[in-house]
Protein backbone atom coordinates (compact mmCIF):
# COMPACT_ATOMS: atom_id res chain seq x y z
CA UNK A 1 0.00 0.00 0.00
CA UNK A 2 2.72 2.27 1.15
CA UNK A 3 4.83 1.09 -2.04
CA UNK A 4 2.30 2.34 -4.17
CA UNK A 5 1.51 5.61 -2.70
CA UNK A 6 5.58 6.52 -2.82
CA UNK A 7 5.52 5.32 -6.54
CA UNK A 8 2.48 7.24 -7.61
CA UNK A 9 3.92 10.37 -5.72
CA UNK A 10 7.61 9.71 -7.93
CA UNK A 11 5.39 9.25 -10.61
CA UNK A 12 3.51 12.76 -10.18
CA UNK A 13 6.58 14.64 -9.27
CA UNK A 14 8.39 13.44 -12.31
CA UNK A 15 5.40 14.19 -14.79
CA UNK A 16 5.47 18.03 -13.38
CA UNK A 17 9.07 17.74 -13.71
CA UNK A 18 8.64 17.70 -17.59
CA UNK A 19 5.36 20.45 -17.18
CA UNK A 20 7.92 22.99 -15.41
CA UNK A 21 10.75 22.62 -17.52
CA UNK A 22 8.37 22.93 -20.70
CA UNK A 23 7.41 26.19 -19.17
CA UNK A 24 10.76 27.71 -20.22
CA UNK A 25 10.19 26.52 -23.59
CA UNK A 26 6.06 26.99 -23.84
CA UNK A 27 6.43 30.34 -22.68
CA UNK A 28 5.31 33.34 -25.15
CA UNK A 29 8.07 35.52 -26.88
CA UNK A 30 11.45 34.19 -27.59
CA UNK A 31 13.49 32.04 -25.77
CA UNK A 32 17.05 33.85 -25.65
CA UNK A 33 15.39 37.36 -24.88
CA UNK A 34 13.66 36.15 -22.21
CA UNK A 35 16.50 34.48 -20.98
CA UNK A 36 19.02 37.44 -21.79
CA UNK A 37 16.57 39.42 -19.59
CA UNK A 38 17.78 43.83 -19.67
CA UNK A 39 21.03 42.71 -21.49
CA UNK A 40 21.18 43.61 -24.84
CA UNK A 41 21.07 41.35 -27.45
CA UNK A 42 24.78 41.10 -29.30
CA UNK A 43 25.11 38.39 -31.04
CA UNK A 44 28.00 37.16 -28.76
CA UNK A 45 25.22 37.33 -26.22
CA UNK A 46 22.77 35.23 -27.63
CA UNK A 47 25.24 32.97 -28.59
CA UNK A 48 26.71 32.67 -25.48
CA UNK A 49 23.44 32.02 -24.48
CA UNK A 50 22.80 29.37 -26.61
CA UNK A 51 26.07 28.00 -25.81
CA UNK A 52 25.10 28.19 -21.29
CA UNK A 53 21.98 26.98 -21.53
CA UNK A 54 23.13 24.06 -24.18
CA UNK A 55 19.84 25.48 -26.47
CA UNK A 56 21.37 23.52 -29.41
CA UNK A 57 20.77 19.97 -28.19
CA UNK A 58 17.39 18.05 -28.21
CA UNK A 59 15.17 18.78 -26.14
CA UNK A 60 15.36 15.40 -24.12
CA UNK A 61 18.84 16.01 -23.18
CA UNK A 62 18.29 19.53 -22.46
CA UNK A 63 15.19 18.16 -19.92
CA UNK A 64 17.93 15.42 -18.67
CA UNK A 65 20.52 17.82 -18.21
CA UNK A 66 18.05 20.19 -16.47
CA UNK A 67 16.65 17.66 -13.97
CA UNK A 68 20.51 16.48 -13.25
CA UNK A 69 21.01 19.85 -12.02
CA UNK A 70 17.87 20.24 -10.36
CA UNK A 71 18.52 17.20 -8.26
CA UNK A 72 21.97 18.45 -7.16
CA UNK A 73 20.30 21.53 -6.12
CA UNK A 74 21.45 23.59 -9.35
CA UNK A 75 18.22 25.36 -10.36
CA UNK A 76 20.41 27.76 -12.66
CA UNK A 77 20.59 31.62 -13.03
CA UNK A 78 17.83 34.32 -11.99
CA UNK A 79 18.02 37.00 -14.43
CA UNK A 80 16.56 39.52 -12.04
CA UNK A 81 18.81 39.49 -9.25
CA UNK A 82 21.75 38.41 -10.90
CA UNK A 83 22.33 35.60 -8.50
CA UNK A 84 21.78 31.81 -8.34
CA UNK A 85 18.57 30.84 -7.69
CA UNK A 86 19.18 28.57 -4.81
CA UNK A 87 20.84 31.41 -3.35
CA UNK A 88 17.90 33.92 -3.95
CA UNK A 89 15.57 31.13 -2.56
CA UNK A 90 18.43 30.17 0.59
CA UNK A 91 18.08 33.88 1.14
CA UNK A 92 14.46 34.45 1.48
CA UNK A 93 13.47 30.94 3.15
CA UNK A 94 13.94 31.71 6.79
CA UNK A 95 11.57 34.41 6.92
CA UNK A 96 8.73 32.38 5.08
CA UNK A 97 9.54 29.39 7.10
CA UNK A 98 8.99 31.53 10.73
CA UNK A 99 5.78 33.15 8.91
CA UNK A 100 4.71 29.83 8.13
CA UNK A 101 5.62 28.32 12.03
CA UNK A 102 4.15 31.32 13.48
CA UNK A 103 1.06 31.12 11.63
CA UNK A 104 0.43 27.17 12.16
CA UNK A 105 1.37 27.29 15.84
CA UNK A 106 -1.43 30.64 16.28
CA UNK A 107 -3.92 28.20 13.99
CA UNK A 108 -3.34 24.93 15.99
CA UNK A 109 -3.55 27.27 19.67
CA UNK A 110 -6.80 28.87 18.96
CA UNK A 111 -8.00 26.26 16.40
CA UNK A 112 -7.95 23.13 18.18
CA UNK A 113 -9.37 24.16 22.12
CA UNK A 114 -11.89 25.88 20.39
CA UNK A 115 -12.69 23.03 18.09
CA UNK A 116 -13.30 20.60 20.87
CA UNK A 117 -15.57 22.72 23.10
CA UNK A 118 -17.39 23.41 20.06
CA UNK A 119 -18.05 20.08 19.61
CA UNK A 120 -18.15 20.13 23.54
CA UNK A 121 -21.24 22.00 23.36
CA UNK A 122 -22.91 21.62 20.24
CA UNK A 123 -25.37 24.02 19.46
CA UNK A 124 -23.83 26.31 21.80
CA UNK A 125 -23.41 30.17 22.07
CA UNK A 126 -19.10 29.47 21.95
CA UNK A 127 -20.51 26.57 19.19
CA UNK A 128 -22.32 29.72 16.69
CA UNK A 129 -19.58 31.71 17.32
CA UNK A 130 -16.66 29.56 16.31
CA UNK A 131 -19.16 28.30 13.14
CA UNK A 132 -19.39 31.79 12.20
CA UNK A 133 -15.61 32.71 12.91
CA UNK A 134 -15.20 29.59 11.03
CA UNK A 135 -16.89 30.69 8.15
CA UNK A 136 -15.61 34.03 7.71
CA UNK A 137 -11.88 32.39 7.99
CA UNK A 138 -12.59 29.87 5.03
CA UNK A 139 -14.18 32.53 2.65
CA UNK A 140 -12.12 35.41 3.03
CA UNK A 141 -9.29 35.84 1.07
CA UNK A 142 -6.16 36.26 2.87
CA UNK A 143 -5.12 39.48 1.11
CA UNK A 144 -8.73 41.28 2.28
CA UNK A 145 -7.91 40.44 6.08
CA UNK A 146 -4.56 41.39 5.73
CA UNK A 147 -5.57 44.69 4.45
CA UNK A 148 -8.29 45.70 7.58
CA UNK A 149 -5.99 44.24 9.87
CA UNK A 150 -3.31 46.58 8.14
CA UNK A 151 -5.81 49.69 8.56
CA UNK A 152 -6.96 48.86 12.20
CA UNK A 153 -3.62 48.27 13.15
CA UNK A 154 -1.90 51.31 11.41
CA UNK A 155 -4.39 53.59 12.40
CA UNK A 156 -6.68 52.50 15.73
CA UNK A 157 -4.02 50.83 17.59
CA UNK A 158 -0.29 51.24 16.21
CA UNK A 159 0.67 48.27 18.40
CA UNK A 160 2.62 46.31 15.47
CA UNK A 161 4.62 47.58 12.45
CA UNK A 162 2.94 47.27 9.24
CA UNK A 163 5.68 47.05 6.41
CA UNK A 164 8.75 45.37 6.28
CA UNK A 165 10.39 42.28 7.09
CA UNK A 166 12.83 44.13 10.06
CA UNK A 167 16.26 43.52 11.33
CA UNK A 168 17.59 40.97 13.92
CA UNK A 169 16.01 37.88 14.86
CA UNK A 170 13.42 39.17 17.70
CA UNK A 171 12.28 42.77 15.51
CA UNK A 172 11.59 40.26 12.72
CA UNK A 173 9.19 37.95 14.73
CA UNK A 174 7.29 41.42 15.42
CA UNK A 175 7.33 41.97 12.11
CA UNK A 176 5.85 38.96 11.60
CA UNK A 177 2.68 39.18 14.13
CA UNK A 178 0.50 40.82 12.16
CA UNK A 179 0.97 38.64 8.58
CA UNK A 180 1.02 35.42 10.96
CA UNK A 181 -2.39 36.06 11.97
CA UNK A 182 -3.82 37.03 8.83
CA UNK A 183 -2.26 33.54 7.83
CA UNK A 184 -3.88 31.84 10.79
CA UNK A 185 -7.75 33.00 10.18
CA UNK A 186 -8.01 30.85 7.38
CA UNK A 187 -5.54 27.97 8.79
CA UNK A 188 -7.59 28.38 12.26
CA UNK A 189 -10.48 28.10 10.21
CA UNK A 190 -9.63 24.70 8.49
CA UNK A 191 -8.30 23.01 12.45
CA UNK A 192 -11.33 24.53 13.90
CA UNK A 193 -13.70 22.77 11.21
CA UNK A 194 -11.76 19.72 11.06
CA UNK A 195 -11.80 19.61 14.97
CA UNK A 196 -15.00 20.25 15.33
CA UNK A 197 -16.44 17.24 12.98
CA UNK A 198 -13.75 14.17 14.45
CA UNK A 199 -14.73 15.71 17.70
CA UNK A 200 -18.63 15.53 17.10
CA UNK A 201 -17.82 11.93 15.57
CA UNK A 202 -15.86 10.41 18.36
CA UNK A 203 -18.18 12.02 21.19
CA UNK A 204 -20.90 10.22 19.56
CA UNK A 205 -18.94 6.99 20.12
CA UNK A 206 -19.97 3.57 21.94
CA UNK A 207 -16.88 4.15 24.13
CA UNK A 208 -17.59 7.69 25.33
CA UNK A 209 -21.06 6.82 26.25
CA UNK A 210 -19.45 3.68 28.50
CA UNK A 211 -16.29 5.64 29.41
CA UNK A 212 -18.84 8.18 30.92
CA UNK A 213 -21.25 5.46 32.37
CA UNK A 214 -18.08 4.25 34.32
CA UNK A 215 -17.70 7.40 35.96
CA UNK A 216 -14.56 8.02 34.19
CA UNK A 217 -13.97 11.95 34.58
CA UNK A 218 -15.38 14.16 31.44
CA UNK A 219 -12.06 15.52 31.18
CA UNK A 220 -10.17 12.12 30.40
CA UNK A 221 -12.94 10.63 28.53
CA UNK A 222 -12.34 13.43 26.11
CA UNK A 223 -8.67 13.44 26.40
CA UNK A 224 -9.27 10.16 24.74
CA UNK A 225 -11.79 11.40 22.20
CA UNK A 226 -9.39 13.84 20.80
CA UNK A 227 -6.66 11.24 20.72
CA UNK A 228 -8.80 9.54 18.07
CA UNK A 229 -10.12 12.44 16.67
CA UNK A 230 -6.37 13.35 15.93
CA UNK A 231 -6.08 10.73 13.13
CA UNK A 232 -8.36 13.05 10.50
CA UNK A 233 -6.82 16.03 11.57
CA UNK A 234 -3.78 15.10 10.72
CA UNK A 235 -4.55 13.63 7.25
CA UNK A 236 -6.30 17.11 7.20
CA UNK A 237 -2.32 18.42 6.93
CA UNK A 238 -2.25 18.64 3.80
CA UNK A 239 -5.33 20.55 3.21
CA UNK A 240 -3.56 22.87 5.42
CA UNK A 241 -0.33 23.32 3.30
CA UNK A 242 -2.59 23.52 -0.06
CA UNK A 243 -3.60 26.66 1.88
CA UNK A 244 -0.64 27.70 3.75
CA UNK A 245 1.49 27.95 0.05
CA UNK A 246 -1.19 30.40 -1.30
CA UNK A 247 -1.65 31.92 1.57
CA UNK A 248 1.78 33.03 2.67
CA UNK A 249 2.10 34.38 -1.52
CA UNK A 250 -1.17 36.70 -0.44
CA UNK A 251 0.37 37.23 3.12
CA UNK A 252 3.78 38.57 2.05
CA UNK A 253 2.35 40.79 -0.63
CA UNK A 254 -0.05 42.56 1.28
CA UNK A 255 2.73 43.41 4.21
CA UNK A 256 5.53 43.97 1.22
CA UNK A 257 7.73 40.97 3.10
CA UNK A 258 10.69 40.02 1.48
CA UNK A 259 10.33 35.68 1.49
CA UNK A 260 9.46 33.10 -1.13
CA UNK A 261 6.05 34.56 -1.97
CA UNK A 262 6.74 37.96 -2.95
CA UNK A 263 9.77 36.49 -4.62
CA UNK A 264 7.06 33.78 -6.88
CA UNK A 265 5.32 37.09 -7.28
CA UNK A 266 8.32 39.53 -8.58
CA UNK A 267 9.76 36.66 -10.53
CA UNK A 268 6.29 35.93 -11.99
CA UNK A 269 5.78 39.49 -13.30
CA UNK A 270 9.13 39.70 -14.72
CA UNK A 271 9.41 36.56 -16.35
CA UNK A 272 12.07 35.09 -14.66
CA UNK A 273 11.65 31.86 -15.26
CA UNK A 274 14.13 29.62 -13.09
CA UNK A 275 13.18 31.53 -10.28
CA UNK A 276 9.30 30.44 -11.00
CA UNK A 277 10.60 27.06 -11.99
CA UNK A 278 12.31 26.74 -8.94
CA UNK A 279 9.83 27.79 -6.34
CA UNK A 280 7.14 25.68 -8.77
CA UNK A 281 8.71 22.31 -8.20
CA UNK A 282 9.93 22.83 -4.69
CA UNK A 283 6.15 23.14 -3.44
CA UNK A 284 5.27 20.69 -5.75
CA UNK A 285 8.08 18.22 -3.78
CA UNK A 286 6.77 19.88 -0.11
CA UNK A 287 3.40 19.03 -0.71
CA UNK A 288 4.38 15.31 -1.85
CA UNK A 289 6.23 15.01 1.06
CA UNK A 290 3.78 16.38 3.49
CA UNK A 291 1.00 14.07 1.82
CA UNK A 292 2.97 11.08 2.36
CA UNK A 293 4.14 11.79 6.01
CA UNK A 294 0.09 12.50 7.11
CA UNK A 295 0.23 8.61 5.95
CA UNK A 296 2.63 7.66 8.10
CA UNK A 297 1.60 9.66 10.97
CA UNK A 298 -2.13 8.15 10.60
CA UNK A 299 -0.27 4.79 10.27
CA UNK A 300 1.59 5.91 13.70
CA UNK A 301 -1.54 7.84 15.49
CA UNK A 302 -3.56 4.76 14.74
CA UNK A 303 -2.42 1.18 17.45
CA UNK A 304 -4.15 -1.30 15.00
CA UNK A 305 -2.63 0.16 11.56
CA UNK A 306 0.45 0.57 13.71
CA UNK A 307 0.42 -3.20 15.38
CA UNK A 308 -0.32 -5.10 12.51
CA UNK A 309 2.51 -3.08 10.19
CA UNK A 310 5.00 -4.39 13.02
CA UNK A 311 3.72 -7.83 13.07
CA UNK A 312 3.95 -7.86 9.25
CA UNK B 1 -24.05 17.63 12.13
CA UNK B 2 -24.87 14.59 13.98
CA UNK B 3 -28.42 13.10 14.12
CA UNK B 4 -28.92 13.50 17.84
CA UNK B 5 -28.56 17.49 17.31
CA UNK B 6 -32.34 18.45 15.28
CA UNK B 7 -35.35 16.60 15.18
CA UNK B 8 -34.49 15.54 11.28
CA UNK B 9 -37.36 13.95 10.24
CA UNK B 10 -39.53 15.65 12.15
CA UNK B 11 -40.33 18.04 9.85
CA UNK B 12 -40.31 16.06 7.09
CA UNK B 13 -43.17 16.95 5.05
CA UNK B 14 -44.11 20.01 6.24
CA UNK B 15 -41.87 22.87 4.29
CA UNK B 16 -39.17 24.44 6.88
CA UNK B 17 -38.88 28.00 7.51
CA UNK B 18 -35.44 29.45 6.06
CA UNK B 19 -33.04 30.35 8.81
CA UNK B 20 -32.61 34.89 9.50
CA UNK B 21 -28.72 34.11 8.81
CA UNK B 22 -29.79 32.60 5.28
CA UNK B 23 -32.07 35.27 4.22
CA UNK B 24 -29.57 37.81 5.11
CA UNK B 25 -27.22 35.90 2.79
CA UNK B 26 -29.90 35.34 0.22
CA UNK B 27 -30.47 39.69 0.42
CA UNK B 28 -26.36 40.40 0.22
CA UNK B 29 -26.63 37.74 -2.82
CA UNK B 30 -29.53 39.56 -4.62
CA UNK B 31 -28.01 43.30 -3.78
CA UNK B 32 -24.56 41.81 -5.31
CA UNK B 33 -26.69 40.73 -8.57
CA UNK B 34 -28.36 43.86 -9.39
CA UNK B 35 -24.89 45.43 -8.63
CA UNK B 36 -23.92 43.07 -11.65
CA UNK B 37 -26.67 43.55 -13.84
CA UNK B 38 -27.34 47.53 -12.98
CA UNK B 39 -23.72 48.13 -12.49
CA UNK B 40 -22.82 49.21 -16.07
CA UNK B 41 -26.06 50.87 -16.98
CA UNK B 42 -25.84 53.15 -13.51
CA UNK B 43 -22.25 54.09 -14.18
CA UNK B 44 -21.05 53.47 -17.74
CA UNK B 45 -17.84 55.68 -17.51
CA UNK B 46 -16.90 54.36 -13.92
CA UNK B 47 -13.26 53.88 -14.83
CA UNK B 48 -13.03 57.11 -16.72
CA UNK B 49 -10.67 58.84 -15.20
CA UNK B 50 -10.28 62.47 -14.14
CA UNK B 51 -7.05 63.83 -12.24
CA UNK B 52 -8.41 67.02 -10.97
CA UNK B 53 -10.31 65.32 -8.39
CA UNK B 54 -7.92 62.20 -7.23
CA UNK B 55 -7.75 61.30 -4.22
CA UNK B 56 -10.97 63.27 -2.53
CA UNK B 57 -11.51 61.84 1.19
CA UNK B 58 -14.73 59.92 1.62
CA UNK B 59 -18.13 62.20 2.02
CA UNK B 60 -16.98 64.61 -0.61
CA UNK B 61 -19.67 66.24 -2.50
CA UNK B 62 -20.67 64.65 -5.82
CA UNK B 63 -18.31 61.53 -4.42
CA UNK B 64 -19.71 59.81 -1.50
CA UNK B 65 -17.11 56.86 -1.21
CA UNK B 66 -14.61 59.59 -2.32
CA UNK B 67 -11.97 58.93 -5.13
CA UNK B 68 -8.61 56.81 -5.82
CA UNK B 69 -5.05 58.83 -6.89
CA UNK B 70 -6.64 58.48 -10.90
CA UNK B 71 -9.38 60.40 -9.35
CA UNK B 72 -12.45 57.42 -10.26
CA UNK B 73 -14.98 57.72 -7.97
CA UNK B 74 -14.80 54.98 -5.31
CA UNK B 75 -19.03 54.34 -5.28
CA UNK B 76 -19.04 53.83 -9.13
CA UNK B 77 -16.19 51.67 -9.44
CA UNK B 78 -16.89 49.17 -6.66
CA UNK B 79 -20.66 48.97 -8.13
CA UNK B 80 -19.18 48.41 -11.62
CA UNK B 81 -16.50 45.90 -10.55
CA UNK B 82 -18.92 43.86 -9.15
CA UNK B 83 -19.39 42.18 -12.37
CA UNK B 84 -16.12 41.42 -12.92
CA UNK B 85 -15.81 40.35 -9.34
CA UNK B 86 -18.40 37.75 -9.21
CA UNK B 87 -18.97 36.86 -12.93
CA UNK B 88 -16.05 35.17 -13.63
CA UNK B 89 -16.51 32.74 -10.18
CA UNK B 90 -19.47 31.76 -11.38
CA UNK B 91 -18.67 30.52 -14.65
CA UNK B 92 -15.65 29.12 -13.24
CA UNK B 93 -18.17 26.86 -10.91
CA UNK B 94 -20.43 26.07 -13.57
CA UNK B 95 -17.82 25.40 -16.24
CA UNK B 96 -16.04 22.88 -13.88
CA UNK B 97 -19.33 21.63 -12.56
CA UNK B 98 -20.19 20.32 -16.50
CA UNK B 99 -16.42 19.14 -16.92
CA UNK B 100 -17.04 17.02 -13.89
CA UNK B 101 -20.06 15.83 -14.89
CA UNK B 102 -18.90 14.43 -17.67
CA UNK B 103 -15.64 13.17 -16.66
CA UNK B 104 -16.89 11.74 -13.45
CA UNK B 105 -19.71 10.41 -14.72
CA UNK B 106 -17.71 8.57 -17.75
CA UNK B 107 -15.04 7.25 -14.91
CA UNK B 108 -17.24 6.19 -12.45
CA UNK B 109 -19.50 4.29 -15.08
CA UNK B 110 -17.46 3.04 -17.41
CA UNK B 111 -14.40 2.14 -15.47
CA UNK B 112 -11.48 0.56 -16.93
CA UNK B 113 -8.84 2.32 -18.71
CA UNK B 114 -10.45 6.00 -18.99
CA UNK B 115 -11.26 5.56 -15.26
CA UNK B 116 -8.05 4.80 -15.25
CA UNK B 117 -6.70 7.49 -17.07
CA UNK B 118 -9.03 10.47 -15.72
CA UNK B 119 -8.33 9.31 -11.99
CA UNK B 120 -4.49 10.19 -12.35
CA UNK B 121 -5.08 13.48 -14.61
CA UNK B 122 -6.87 14.64 -11.52
CA UNK B 123 -4.22 13.59 -9.31
CA UNK B 124 -1.73 15.67 -11.39
CA UNK B 125 -3.59 18.72 -10.83
CA UNK B 126 -4.11 18.29 -7.59
CA UNK B 127 -0.36 18.18 -6.99
CA UNK B 128 -0.12 21.74 -6.68
CA UNK B 129 -2.02 24.09 -4.93
CA UNK B 130 -4.67 26.27 -7.40
CA UNK B 131 -3.59 29.34 -7.02
CA UNK B 132 0.04 29.03 -6.85
CA UNK B 133 -0.56 27.03 -10.39
CA UNK B 134 -3.18 29.86 -11.44
CA UNK B 135 -0.53 32.25 -10.48
CA UNK B 136 2.46 30.90 -12.60
CA UNK B 137 0.42 29.62 -15.60
CA UNK B 138 -1.51 33.17 -16.32
CA UNK B 139 1.79 35.15 -15.20
CA UNK B 140 4.27 32.98 -17.42
CA UNK B 141 1.90 32.61 -20.33
CA UNK B 142 -0.09 35.94 -19.63
CA UNK B 143 -3.87 36.27 -20.45
CA UNK B 144 -7.02 37.91 -19.50
CA UNK B 145 -9.97 37.79 -17.90
CA UNK B 146 -11.59 34.75 -20.57
CA UNK B 147 -8.32 32.76 -20.16
CA UNK B 148 -8.05 33.10 -16.14
CA UNK B 149 -11.79 31.91 -16.06
CA UNK B 150 -10.65 28.46 -18.39
CA UNK B 151 -8.01 27.98 -16.48
CA UNK B 152 -9.30 27.90 -13.11
CA UNK B 153 -12.22 25.86 -14.68
CA UNK B 154 -9.39 23.26 -15.43
CA UNK B 155 -7.40 23.67 -11.81
CA UNK B 156 -11.16 23.06 -10.22
CA UNK B 157 -12.36 20.43 -11.96
CA UNK B 158 -10.30 17.95 -10.33
CA UNK B 159 -12.79 17.52 -6.75
CA UNK B 160 -16.21 17.75 -9.13
CA UNK B 161 -14.58 14.90 -11.04
CA UNK B 162 -13.87 12.89 -7.77
CA UNK B 163 -17.11 13.97 -6.16
CA UNK B 164 -19.11 12.69 -9.13
CA UNK B 165 -16.89 9.24 -9.55
CA UNK B 166 -17.83 9.00 -6.33
CA UNK B 167 -21.41 9.25 -6.43
CA UNK B 168 -21.67 7.48 -9.62
CA UNK B 169 -19.78 4.32 -8.07
CA UNK B 170 -21.91 4.27 -5.66
CA UNK B 171 -24.60 4.56 -7.83
CA UNK B 172 -23.95 1.93 -10.40
CA UNK B 173 -24.18 -0.52 -7.69
CA UNK B 174 -27.43 -0.03 -6.97
CA UNK B 175 -30.49 -2.58 -8.50
CA UNK B 176 -31.92 0.21 -10.60
CA UNK B 177 -28.97 0.65 -12.60
CA UNK B 178 -29.41 -3.27 -13.45
CA UNK B 179 -32.83 -3.10 -14.11
CA UNK B 180 -32.02 -0.32 -16.70
CA UNK B 181 -28.90 -2.19 -17.94
CA UNK B 182 -31.60 -5.15 -18.31
CA UNK B 183 -34.03 -3.18 -20.82
CA UNK B 184 -30.95 -2.50 -22.61
CA UNK B 185 -30.96 1.64 -22.49
CA UNK B 186 -28.09 2.82 -23.90
CA UNK B 187 -25.23 3.64 -21.39
CA UNK B 188 -25.56 7.32 -21.74
CA UNK B 189 -29.25 6.96 -21.35
CA UNK B 190 -28.11 5.41 -18.10
CA UNK B 191 -25.29 7.70 -17.15
CA UNK B 192 -27.39 10.95 -17.60
CA UNK B 193 -31.04 10.42 -17.45
CA UNK B 194 -30.72 7.74 -14.53
CA UNK B 195 -27.84 8.16 -12.38
CA UNK B 196 -27.19 12.19 -12.63
CA UNK B 197 -30.49 13.46 -11.24
CA UNK B 198 -29.47 11.17 -8.18
CA UNK B 199 -25.88 12.50 -7.35
CA UNK B 200 -27.27 16.35 -8.63
CA UNK B 201 -27.53 17.68 -5.21
CA UNK B 202 -23.79 16.55 -4.36
CA UNK B 203 -23.23 18.51 -7.37
CA UNK B 204 -25.29 21.32 -7.02
CA UNK B 205 -23.78 21.53 -3.32
CA UNK B 206 -20.54 21.04 -4.47
CA UNK B 207 -20.59 24.16 -7.42
CA UNK B 208 -21.95 26.43 -4.76
CA UNK B 209 -19.56 25.91 -2.76
CA UNK B 210 -16.69 26.47 -5.41
CA UNK B 211 -18.33 29.73 -6.53
CA UNK B 212 -16.70 30.94 -3.35
CA UNK B 213 -13.48 29.37 -3.34
CA UNK B 214 -13.31 30.90 -7.33
CA UNK B 215 -13.80 34.39 -6.30
CA UNK B 216 -11.58 34.26 -3.59
CA UNK B 217 -9.28 32.81 -5.95
CA UNK B 218 -10.01 35.59 -8.95
CA UNK B 219 -10.29 38.06 -6.31
CA UNK B 220 -6.49 36.81 -5.28
CA UNK B 221 -5.14 36.94 -8.65
CA UNK B 222 -6.39 40.10 -9.71
CA UNK B 223 -4.83 41.41 -6.24
CA UNK B 224 -1.24 39.94 -7.27
CA UNK B 225 -2.21 41.39 -10.44
CA UNK B 226 -2.46 38.18 -12.80
CA UNK B 227 -5.87 38.50 -12.96
CA UNK B 228 -7.84 41.02 -15.08
CA UNK B 229 -5.86 43.62 -16.98
CA UNK B 230 -4.97 46.82 -15.39
CA UNK B 231 -7.74 49.94 -15.29
CA UNK B 232 -10.58 47.42 -14.93
CA UNK B 233 -13.28 47.84 -12.38
CA UNK B 234 -12.82 44.88 -10.30
CA UNK B 235 -12.70 44.50 -6.33
CA UNK B 236 -9.28 42.91 -6.43
CA UNK B 237 -7.84 45.10 -8.37
CA UNK B 238 -8.92 48.31 -6.68
CA UNK B 239 -7.23 46.79 -3.77
CA UNK B 240 -4.06 46.17 -5.36
CA UNK B 241 -4.38 49.21 -7.03
CA UNK B 242 -5.26 51.30 -3.47
CA UNK B 243 -3.06 50.01 -1.26
CA UNK B 244 -0.85 52.74 -1.25
CA UNK B 245 -3.40 55.27 -0.63
CA UNK B 246 -4.68 53.30 2.40
CA UNK B 247 -4.50 56.45 4.45
CA UNK B 248 -5.90 59.05 2.32
CA UNK B 249 -9.17 57.65 1.60
CA UNK B 250 -9.22 54.54 3.58
CA UNK B 251 -12.99 53.87 2.34
CA UNK B 252 -11.10 52.89 -1.54
CA UNK B 253 -10.00 49.46 0.60
CA UNK B 254 -12.23 48.97 3.26
CA UNK B 255 -15.70 48.54 0.78
CA UNK B 256 -14.23 46.39 -1.73
CA UNK B 257 -12.44 44.17 1.20
CA UNK B 258 -15.45 44.01 3.08
CA UNK B 259 -17.43 43.17 -0.08
CA UNK B 260 -15.50 40.66 -1.11
CA UNK B 261 -15.60 38.87 2.56
CA UNK B 262 -19.03 39.55 3.14
CA UNK B 263 -19.99 37.92 -0.72
CA UNK B 264 -17.80 34.88 -0.02
CA UNK B 265 -19.19 34.47 3.42
CA UNK B 266 -22.70 34.52 1.83
CA UNK B 267 -22.25 32.30 -0.64
CA UNK B 268 -20.81 29.60 1.54
CA UNK B 269 -23.45 29.60 4.30
CA UNK B 270 -26.06 29.51 1.42
CA UNK B 271 -23.71 26.47 0.02
CA UNK B 272 -23.71 25.02 3.22
CA UNK B 273 -27.01 25.07 3.91
CA UNK B 274 -28.40 24.00 0.52
CA UNK B 275 -26.13 21.49 0.68
CA UNK B 276 -27.73 19.60 4.29
CA UNK B 277 -31.07 20.61 2.71
CA UNK B 278 -30.30 18.70 -0.05
CA UNK B 279 -28.73 15.49 1.67
CA UNK B 280 -31.52 15.40 4.35
CA UNK B 281 -34.62 15.61 1.57
CA UNK B 282 -33.31 12.51 0.16
CA UNK B 283 -31.48 13.32 -2.95
CA UNK B 284 -28.49 10.94 -2.02
CA UNK B 285 -28.93 8.39 0.69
Amino acid sequence: MLAVRVLGTAAILFVLSIIVFSMLHLAPGDLVKTLLGTRPASPEAVAAIREQYHLDDPLPVQYLRWLGGVLSGDFGESIRLQTSVSDAIAARLGLTLALCGLAFAIALAVGIPLGVQSAVRAGGVLDRAGTTLGVIGLSAPTFAVGLLLLYVFAYYLPIFPVYGGGRGPLDTLYHLVLPAVTLAAGLGAIVLKLTRTAMLRELDADYVTSARARGIPESRTRRLALRNAAIPIVTGASLLLTFLVGGTVLAETTYALPGLGTLLQDSVLFKDLAVVQALTLLVALVIAMIALLADLAYLMLDPRVRDQGGAA
Amino acid sequence: MTAALGPVGVGFRSRRRIPATIVACLVVLAVALLAVLLGPLLFPDATKQDILSSLMPAGSPGHPLGTDELGRDILALTVAGAASALVGPVCVAVGSMLLGILLGTLAGYERGPLDFAISRWTDLLLALPVLLAAIVVSGVFGGGYWTTVALLILLFSPSDIRIVRAGVLEQAARPYIEAAQMLSLSRWRVMFRHILPNVSSLVITNAMLNVAFALVAFSSLSFLGVGVPPGTADWGRQLTDNRAIMFDNPAAVIVPAVLIIAVACCVNLVGDWLGQRLTRSGGVA
